[in-house]
C-alpha cells in the first residue's frame, strides 16, 4: 500500500457543479504540490489563455507529507499570472494545507467563472456555492474573514481564503489572504479570484490517514520534530522571525532603499526585527502543524481622530519582505507609519512586495518629471511620506485614473507607457524582492520560474561569496542556481516550508517516505525535481516566455552590491547558459 | 492534535481528543480544548448506557462496546472537550496519557496530578 493523496476536487463555477476524481497515478509520478499542480495546469489551462477570463484555472495542491510530518504546512497554488502573463505559482501556509488534506484532497481545481459573487464552502466531500454579494466590495479583508468564521462550521480545522477589494478590481498583483496573516501573495492569484467573482473559499475536514508502519512513523516523526525544535536557525525564525534579516542585510549594503538608488538605509535599525520585537511584538503564531511559529504580529495602538481617549489596537503582521518593500524601498523609517501601510495592504488584499516596489517606481518617476500630479491624482509622492503613500494605495485599488490603472498592471506595464524603465525594478514582470546582494540574486530573479528570491536563493550564494571571498565562474553560478531550483521542486511538492530546507535533506525525506509505503533514492528524487522544473519552464515557453528577451533594469548595474560589480555581459552569458540548461533538463 | 491522533497508529486529526482553535481570529490567540479530568464528570452522569466510568485520578474511561453514539456526553461537557469520531460514530475521550505534552515545544500543556 502507498499512502498518497489521490483525490482531486473539481469545481466548475460556471455551471455550479463539483465532482471528485481519483488520480493516484498523477500523484505517484509527480509527488504532489508543485509537481502535480504544473501537470494539472497543463491539462486545464488552454494555450494563450487570458489570465482574467474563465478559461484560466486555479489549482491548489498539497503533498504526501501534508498531515503526516511537521512543517509540511504549505499549499501550492498555480494559475496563469495576470502580472507576468505566464506561470503563476504562489505558496501559502496558515491552515490551508492541513485543511485541504483533512477534507480528503490532494488537489482542488477551480474552473470557469460565476456571474455573481460567490464563495465556496468545502466541508469534506461536499462543496457548497454560497451567495457572496453581501461581502463583495467590503472595505476590509479582515471583516470578510470574521463573517465567514461565524457563518461556517469547522473551527480549528479549516482555512478561510479570501480576497480584498484589490482582487475584485483585478489589480494584477492582488493577493489571496488566508487566516488573515498568511498569503498566496505573489503573481496575482487575487485578481484571478476576482475575475471569477470568487470572493472566498472555506475548506474544512477532520479525517485520519492510514499508515503502513505506525511504529516507524512515530519514530521518524519524533526525529524530525526534535531537529526542528532544536535547530538554531528555526530558533531564530521563532524569536525575531524573518525580519531578523533587516539589520544584517543593511549592514551588508544589500537592502534595497529608495527604489534601489541605494542599498543601505540610514533608518533601518528603527524598522529592524529587533526594534519591532522590543516595541511592538504582540503575538507569535504558527501555521498548522509547524512547531516553529515564525509569524510575528505587531500590536499597534491607534487613536481615533474623533474624540480623546478613544483607541483601537490592531494586530498587524510583519516580515522581512514587507519591511523592505513598504519600508526601506520607499524610505519609510518610522515603524508606526510602516505598520499602517502594512495594515492597509492587508485590508485591501494587495501583494505587499509589488505594491511597495510600484510606489517606489512611481515616486522616482515623479521626481524625474515623467509623471506629474495630473497622473498621481494630486499627490506629491515623497520618500518616507507614509500619509501620501496611503492615499496612493487607495487610489490604486480604486483605479481612479489611467495612471493608477496602468500601475495596477505592474511596473513593467506602467513603465512601458510612462517611461522610467531603467529604474522599474521588475524581473520577468514581477516586482523585485528585497535582496541586492549581487549577481546571483538578480540572476535568480531572472531565471527562476516564479521570478522570486525563493526559486533558487541567489542571495545566499552572494552572501557566501561575500563571506569567503571565493567567486564562482558564470557557468558554476548558473549551474548552482538551476540545481537549487530543481531540488526545491521536491520540497514544494511534498510540500515542505522552505525554512526547513536544511532539515529535510534527501536522506531524511527518503526515510520519512517509508512508513507511507514509498521508496525513493536520492537520485530518483533529484530526477523528479528536474522533471518538474522542466515542466514549469516548458509551460512558460508555451505561453511566450523567452529568457533572452527579459528586460534587465539598468539600476542594478548602477548601485553597488556587496558580492561585487554586476556586469551586463555576465548576465547575458548566464541567460544563454540557463536557456540551454533548462531546455535540456533530463 | 496530531500527536494525539498518532497514538492510534494513524496520522491526521479525526481521533484527536485535544483540539485547538482560534479565540475569534488568530490575532486573539488560541484556545486549547482538552479534558480537565473532572473529579465529578458531567459527561458520565448523562450517559444512558453507563459506557463512561470514573477514571482514577480524574476524568472518565469509555467502554466503546456499551456506547450507542447518542452524543449526550458531548453536549454535557461544559468546556467542550469531548469530540466526535465521525468515522466510528463514537466520542473521542482523553485518556490522560500525556503523549501530547512532549510535542508542545512552548509548554502550553502539561500533566498535573489531581489529589
Amino acid at each position: 500500500m502507498k499512502v498518497i493523496p489521490s483525490k482531486i476536487l473539481y469545481i466548475d463555477l460556471s455551471r455550479r457543479r463539483f465532482w471528485i476524481e481519483d488520480r493516484k497515478e498523477l500523484f505517484e509520478e509527480w509527488v504532489g504540490g508543485s509537481g502535480v499542480a504544473i501537470k494539472l495546469l497543463e491539462e486545464e489551462c488552454p494555450k494563450n489563455a487570458n489570465p482574467l477570463e474563465p478559461e484560466n484555472p486555479i489549482i491548489f495542491a498539497v503533498g504526501p507529507f501534508t498531515g503526516f510530518y511537521p512543517i509540511a504546512s504549505k499549499t501550492v497554488a498555480m494559475f496563469k499570472s495576470p502580472l507576468t502573463g505566464n506561470l503563476g505559482e504562489s505558496h501559502c501556509g496558515g491552515r490551508s494545507a492541513l485543511a485541504i488534506r483533512m477534507a480528503g484532497y490532494g488537489a482542488i481545481v477551480i474552473k470557469g467563472a460565476s456571474e455573481t459573487p460567490v464563495y465556496l464552502a468545502i466541508h469534506g466531500e461536499k462543496a457548497y456555492f454560497r451567495e457572496a454579494s453581501a461581502i463583495w466590495n467590503m472595505a476590509n479583508s479582515y471583516t470578510v474573514g470574521r463573517i465567514l468564521r461565524d457563518r461556517e462550521p469547522g473551527a480549528g480545522a479549516r482555512t478561510i481564503m479570501r480576497i480584498g477589494r484589490a482582487g475584485e478590481k483585478l489589480i494584477s498583483y492582488a493577493c489571496v489572504v488566508t487566516e488573515t496573516y498568511r498569503h498566496f501573495g505573489r503573481l496575482g492569484l487575487g485578481a484571478v479570484f476576482g475575475s471569477k467573482k470568487l470572493k472566498a473559499i472555506v475548506v474544512s475536514g477532520r479525517r485520519s490517514l492510514p499508515l503502513v508502519d505506525p511504529k516507524a512513523y512515530r519514530e521518524i516523526y519524533k526525529e524530525i520534530f526534535t531537529l526542528l525544535v532544536e535547530s538554531p536557525s528555526m530558533k531564530k525564525y521563532h524569536e525575531l522571525g524573518t525580519s531578523m534579516n533587516v539589520n544584517p542585510l543593511n549592514e551588508l549594503k544589500a537592502l534595497p532603499t529608495r527604489n534601489l538608488k541605494e542599498a543601505n538605509f540610514d533608518e533601518a535599525e528603527k524598522i529592524s526585527g529587533e526594534s519591532f520585537a522590543k516595541d511592538f511584538l504582540g503575538r507569535r503564531l504558527a501555521c498548522a502543524h509547524c512547531p516553529v511559529s515564525c509569524i510575528h504580529l505587531a500590536a499597534l495602538r491607534m487613536p481615533y481622530d474623533s474624540e480623546p481617549y478613544f483607541y483601537k489596537t490592531k494586530m498587524i503582521s510583519y516580515d522581512y519582505e514587507t519591511i523592505y518593500s513598504l519600508g526601506s524601498m520607499i524610505g519609510i523609517g518610522n515603524p508606526k507609519e510602516l505598520l499602517k501601510l502594512l495594515d492597509e495592504v492587508e485590508a485591501l488584499g494587495l501583494d505587499a512586495i509589488s505594491t511597495g516596489v510600484a510606489l517606489a517606481w512611481a515616486t522616482e518617476a515623479q521626481e524625474k518629471g515623467l509623471i506629474s500630479i495630473n497622473e498621481t491624482n494630486g499627490l506629491n509622492l515623497k520618500w518616507g511620506d507614509a500619509e501620501t503613500y496611503l492615499k496612493a494605495i487607495r487610489f490604486l485599488v480604486n483605479q481612479v485614473n489611467d495612471f493608477y490603472k496602468a500601475l495596477g498592471k505592474g511596473i513593467e506595464y506602467a513603465s512601458n507607457i510612462y517611461g522610467g524603465k531603467e529604474f522599474a525594478l521588475a524581473f520577468g514582470g514581477n516586482e523585485m524582492p528585497g535582496y541586492h546582494t549581487g549577481l546571483a540574486a538578480h540572476l535568480g530573479f531572472l531565471i527562476g520560474s516564479r521570478h522570486s528570491h525563493l526559486d533558487c536563493a541567489g542571495y545566499s550564494i552572494d552572501q557566501k561569496i561575500v563571506a569567503t571571498g571565493k567567486k564562482s565562474t558564470i557557468e558554476e553560478l548558473t549551474e548552482e542556481l538551476i540545481n537549487e531550483e530543481a531540488w526545491r521542486q521536491i520540497l514544494s511538492s511534498l510540500v515542505i516550508c522552505f525554512f526547513a530546507r536544511g532539515i529535510y535533506k534527501p536522506e531524511l525525506i527518503i526515510k520519512a517516505f517509508k512508513p507511507l509505503g514509498m521508496e525513493f533514492t536520492e537520485d530518483s528524487l533529484k530526477k523528479i525535481g528536474r522533471k518538474i522544473l522542466k515542466a514549469k519552464y516548458e509551460f512558460k515557453v508555451r505561453e511566450g516566455f523567452k529568457l533572452n528577451k527579459l528586460r534587465i533594469p539598468e539600476r542594478i548595474f548602477q548601485t553597488s552590491a556587496p558580492a561585487g560589480e554586476i556586469l551586463k555581459e555576465s548576465i547575458a552569458k548566464a541567460l544563454s547558459l540557463a536557456e540551454e540548461k533548462l531546455t535540456n533538463l533530463p | 492534535m496530531i500527536a494525539c491522533n498518532r497514538r492510534f497508529g494513524e496520522a491526521g486529526v479525526a481521533k484527536s481528543s485535544i483540539h485547538v482553535r482560534s479565540a475569534g481570529g488568530i490575532e486573539r490567540g488560541f484556545i486549547v480544548l482538552v479534558c480537565r479530568a473532572c473529579i465529578d464528570p458531567p459527561c458520565m452522569k448523562v450517559c444512558p448506557t453507563n459506557a463512561l466510568s470514573k477514571r482514577i485520578g480524574g476524568g472518565v474511561i469509555l467502554n466503546s462496546s456499551k456506547c450507542v453514539g447518542c452524543k449526550l456526553c458531548v453536549n454535557a461537557c461544559t468546556i467542550g472537550a469531548i469530540f466526535w469520531d465521525e468515522e466510528n460514530e463514537k466520542p473521542v475521550i482523553c485518556v490522560h496519557c500525556g503523549y501530547c505534552v512532549d510535542y508542545c515545544p512552548y509548554n502550553v500543556i502539561r500533566m498535573e496530578e489531581i489529589s
